[in-house]
């Protein structure tokens, strides 16, 4: 460490960055968006806290870098109140001038949330709640990270119960055990205050436990005689399908429709998963092959206008998934000896293409143009008509299972292996004797095929396809969730559609910054995590041995 | 090619050609049509021609940044749009209020030039700061990480100006000065137009001028020929990487006024498209090499605007403006496929990519 007037800055620079987001979140909307999430009874909202736990991020950045305990709470200190320094400032300049012209946010109602509901002369208040909030960090810093893991566990869980209140509190509505817990944990809209202490505490222990007991328990797992150990996992496999078989029954239908989107997502996001995780090519145009799977079976099944012939669901799903195939190969060969982001900028071209071909009145008698293709039938199976989402569920659930298991039979199979080589170095592929055509194609085409069926399922849960739902953010958002579970892992596709594409539907808060959050997931990811949340083994090995690579190289550049 | 006959026609290289030929086929039949038919004027022609090449130095300067980024870094700057958006949207504020006190109108060069240097101080700040929090820590990272993280923060800059800004769109005052149109020798031109292709001309020599007589252009220069070695040199590389994205950010945010000034309009999510045509035409020109980004830049206008009367009005497309955007992308994927080193450029394309 340095001497005592650098890492002064260096407090106060951690201060002035995240006083720099504190004010960035107030002005961008959030604070007064969040301010109506009350995560326990009777404490601020969500939205009130954002400054506040900035300042908290700010000491715990600030006191990571000093040496001892004093100078960690110091720093703590001057970080956090630098902070609220500049929340109030920002307040304070609010008071003087017109800052709503320029941006909107910037109303007297933020500034009073800013300020804990008070008028101007509570203008203290910022400072001295982000001065305590910076001690608190660095006070965070100091202690045993077991006993720190605990504690933020517990108050992760205190805070997925608060916002989700309203969701949970539905599916403890009938039944007197479940009743009984309602009331032990909620009042009308958040969590009590004797609950949020109650689930506060029992996860902090639970983890604190689980990390004691942990290795005992692996190690017991893993000293199991085979025949038990299969049976544990059946059991475990045999509980996890009841549980998605039971889960629209309990869940109700707005559940169900979130769940049927989040598996639209796990669909395309297999699909992405084949090209970019398995195979190395970033796509940018994948919703286009989307768009075709939807288009195809609206042609075919639709009872408007524009419907080529009126087949079955049934019959049109496999001359979508065949019609998404071929669009895959054709749109694949004219990029096959494109590389790395060329190609990404490449196949964002084909899929603009695609799009505003779709949009234009040039193709408008065959598809319809910006109105699209109208009153599309729902699938029916044994004279039961599939309507709702909960009976969509089943639909997508099974179709997700199917790709699921090709997508993990082609990982394992010589083809996926030939990918990955691909990915890992396309010349020394060549060399190997991989046909580099052949597997590139596969992948675009089997890729776009997965896409396709997602496509086919969204045609009958809205009913109708426009253009305008197939932007590029669709091929983002793809993107955006296979990389946040990490790229090539199948259970992370899972994962990162929970995240991004469950979450913001649910909080319907967030779901105005749903981009802001995936732009800055994209790039934090990018930075901490690159292999995702749940990696898969491979990658992993890689970027790590990629981390060694740079340790050797040194500082220089 | 594999096996070994090179003689041989191998399939993947008989579909480009057939991709080729249909493209040429179609461009060729769409103009014939068009010339045969002889539905517009010369003067329509020539006002398409101005807007074109207006259009295009606007692209013109927004593919410098893309170009020199990637002379240094070999990446693409994807939030680049983004970039021009901000100081666009910025400076539409201290337009807007020099309009409404009346200073728009009675000083005018003054008052364009204080927003211009808002919008292109903006850009800087943006710029810079998003090498600096996005790009460098990224930099020894494998190759689709850092782009990865580009596109992230394309759509976080978007999101965040929506955020802050809102998400309608904000008409841009316009000038009494630049309303009406001059006369050249009979050619009738917008002064909007004309104005904006001779700010856009001044801000290329500039910055040409810049890379190639300064000392801080020449560390470019040298940084961009290779890294390793011009930091053996004793170039201070972050300092001229840095440098780099301002003075790209810089010609965004000069960009992001003129474009104002053409389309009169403002909005969170004006960056992207012009981000990617922009990108198309530093591709077109050789990316990496800034006469060919400028080059570039104005060939893409001109096609563009030209584009779809000459080649789609003839093929009995029904309304061709709306594929203008068709063309510029079929331009883009046609290079990226067939001229990855653009038109000027013979180095890099297999070597870094």
């Amino acid at each position: 460490m340095s001497t005592g007037p650098r890492r002064w800055t260096e407090a106060l620079r951690s201060g002035l960055i995240w006083g720099a987001v504190a004010v960035f979140l107030a002005l961008a909307g959030m604070v007064e968006a969040l301010a109506g999430r009350q995560v326990v009874a009777g404490l601020p909202s969500l939205g009130v806290l954002l400054p506040p736990l900035s300042a908290l991020a700010a000491g715990c950045h600030a006191a990571r870098r000093a040496a001892g305990t004093a100078a960690a709470l110091v720093h703590g200190v001057v970080a956090g109140t630098t902070t609220g320094t500049l929340v109030a400032a920002l307040v304070l300049t609010g008071s003087l001038l017109d800052l709503r012209r320029v941006f909107v946010n910037a109303s007297p109602a933020l500034f009073r949330l800013l300020l804990f509901d008070r008028d101007l002369e509570g203008a203290w208040t910022p400072v001295a709640a982000a001065a305590v909030a910076g001690v608190a960090g660095a006070v965070g810093t100091l202690l045993p990270p077991r006993f720190t893991r605990a504690v933020v566990t517990g108050l992760a869980w205190v805070l997925a119960l608060g916002l989700f209140q309203e969701l949970v509190q539905l599916l403890l509505v009938d039944g007197t055990v479940r009743t009984a817990i309602r009331d032990v944990l909620y009042t009308t809209e958040a969590l009590s205050p004797g609950g949020s202490a109650l689930v506060f505490i029992v996860a902090a222990a639970g983890t604190w436990a689980w990390a004691t007991h942990r290795s005992r328990l692996h190690q017991w797992a893993a000293e199991l005689p085979p025949r038990p150990a299969r049976l544990l996992r059946g059991l475990g496999f045999v509980a996890i399908a009841a549980a998605m078989l039971a889960l629209p029954l309990v869940a109700g239908p707005f559940l169900s429709h979130v769940l049927v989107l989040v598996g639209l997502y796990v669909l395309m996001g297999l699909g992405l998963n084949l090209e970019v995780g398995f195979a190395g090519l970033l796509d940018l145009g994948f919703v286009a092959f989307f768009a075709i799977g939807a288009y195809t079976v609206g042609l075919l099944t639709s009872a408007g206008g524009l419907a080529v012939t009126h087949l079955s669901f049934w019959a049109a799903v496999p001359v979508a998934v065949a019609v998404s195939l071929i669009a895959g190969v054709v749109l694949g060969l004219p990029v096959l000896r494109i590389r790395g982001d060329y190609l990404a900028i490449a196949t964002l071209g084909f899929g603009e293409i695609i799009r505003i071909l779709v949009l234009s009145d040039f193709l408008r008698p065959w598809l319809g143009g910006s109105q699209g293709v109208l009153s599309i039938p729902k699938p029916e199976i044994f004279g039961l008509e599939l309507a709702g989402p909960q009976h969509l569920f089943y639909l997508t659930l099974a179709a997700s299972a199917l790709v699921a298991l090709v997508a993990a039979r082609l990982r394992d199979s010589r083809l996926g292996r030939a990918w990955m080589a691909l990915r890992e170095d396309e010349d020394v592929a060549e060399a190997m004797g991989i046909n580099l055509v052949n597997i590139k194609l596969l992948a675009y085409g089997l890729g776009a095929a997965f896409a396709g069926v997602s496509g086919a399922l969204f045609a009958v849960l809205v009913g109708s396809v426009f253009p305008h739902s197939f932007q590029l953010l669709i091929s983002i958002n793809v993107l955006a969730l296979i990389i946040v579970g990490g790229m090539g892992s199948m259970p992370g596709v899972v994962v990162g559609a929970l995240f991004l594409v469950g979450l913001p539907e649910l909080l319907r808060e967030f779901s105005d910054f749903r981009f802001l959050i995936y732009g800055a997931a994209l790039v934090i990811m990018m930075q901490l995590r690159p292999e995702g949340l749940w990696p898969a083994a491979a990658v992993r090995r890689e970027l790590h041995a990629g981390e060694e690579m740079k340790n050797v190289r040194g500082p220089a550049g | 090619m594999r096996g070994g006959w090179p003689d041989k026609l191998s399939p993947v290289d008989a579909v480009l050609w057939g991709f080729r030929l249909v493209v040429l086929v179609l461009v060729v039949w769409g103009t014939i049509g068009t010339v045969l038919a002889a539905k517009y004027s010369g003067e329509v022609w020539l006002d398409f021609l101005v807007f074109g090449l207006s259009q295009g130095s606007i692209y013109a300067l927004i593919a410098l940044g893309y170009t020199m980024v990637y002379g240094i870094l070999r990446m693409i700057n994807f939030a680049h749009g983004e970039v021009f958006m901000a100081g666009a949207y910025t400076a539409y504020f201290v337009a807007d209020a020099l309009a409404r006190s009346g200073h728009l109108d009675r000083y005018p060069l003054p008052s364009l030039l204080l927003v211009l240097a808002v919008s292109m101080t903006t850009s800087t700040l943006v710029g810079v700061l998003l090498e600096r929090v996005a790009y460098r820590p990224l930099r020894h990272a494998p190759r689709l990480v850092p782009l990865i993280a580009a596109i992230g923060a394309s759509f976080f800059l978007q999101y965040a100006f929506r955020g802050l800004y809102g998400s309608g769109f904000k008409a841009y005052p316009e000038p009494d000065i630049l309303k009406g149109v001059w006369t050249f020798a009979g050619v009738r031109i917008l002064k909007t137009q004309a104005v904006v292709l001779v700010a856009a001309v001044i801000m290329m020599l500039g910055l040409y001028a810049f890379v190639m007589k300064t000392k801080t252009g020449t560390a470019m220069r040298a940084v961009a020929e290779d890294l390793e070695a011009a930091a053996l040199m004793g170039i201070n590389v972050d300092r001229i990487i840095v440098t780099t994205f301002a003075v790209g950010a810089a010609m965004a945010g000069a960009a992001g006024l003129l474009y104002a000034l053409v389309f009169k309009q403002v909005h969170f999510f004006m960056g992207f498209v012009p981000g990617i045509k922009a990108f198309t035409a530093a591709v077109l020109g050789g990316i990496g090499n800034i006469p060919g980004a400028m080059l570039g830049g104005l060939f893409l206008g001109l096609v563009e605007s030209v584009g779809p009367i000459l080649f789609l009005d003839g093929l009995g497309i029904v309304a061709p403006y709306q594929l203008k955007d068709v063309i510029a992308f079929t331009m883009l994927v046609m290079v990226l496929i067939f001229r990855p080193s653009g038109l000027l450029g013979e180095r890099l394309a297999v070597k870094k990519a």
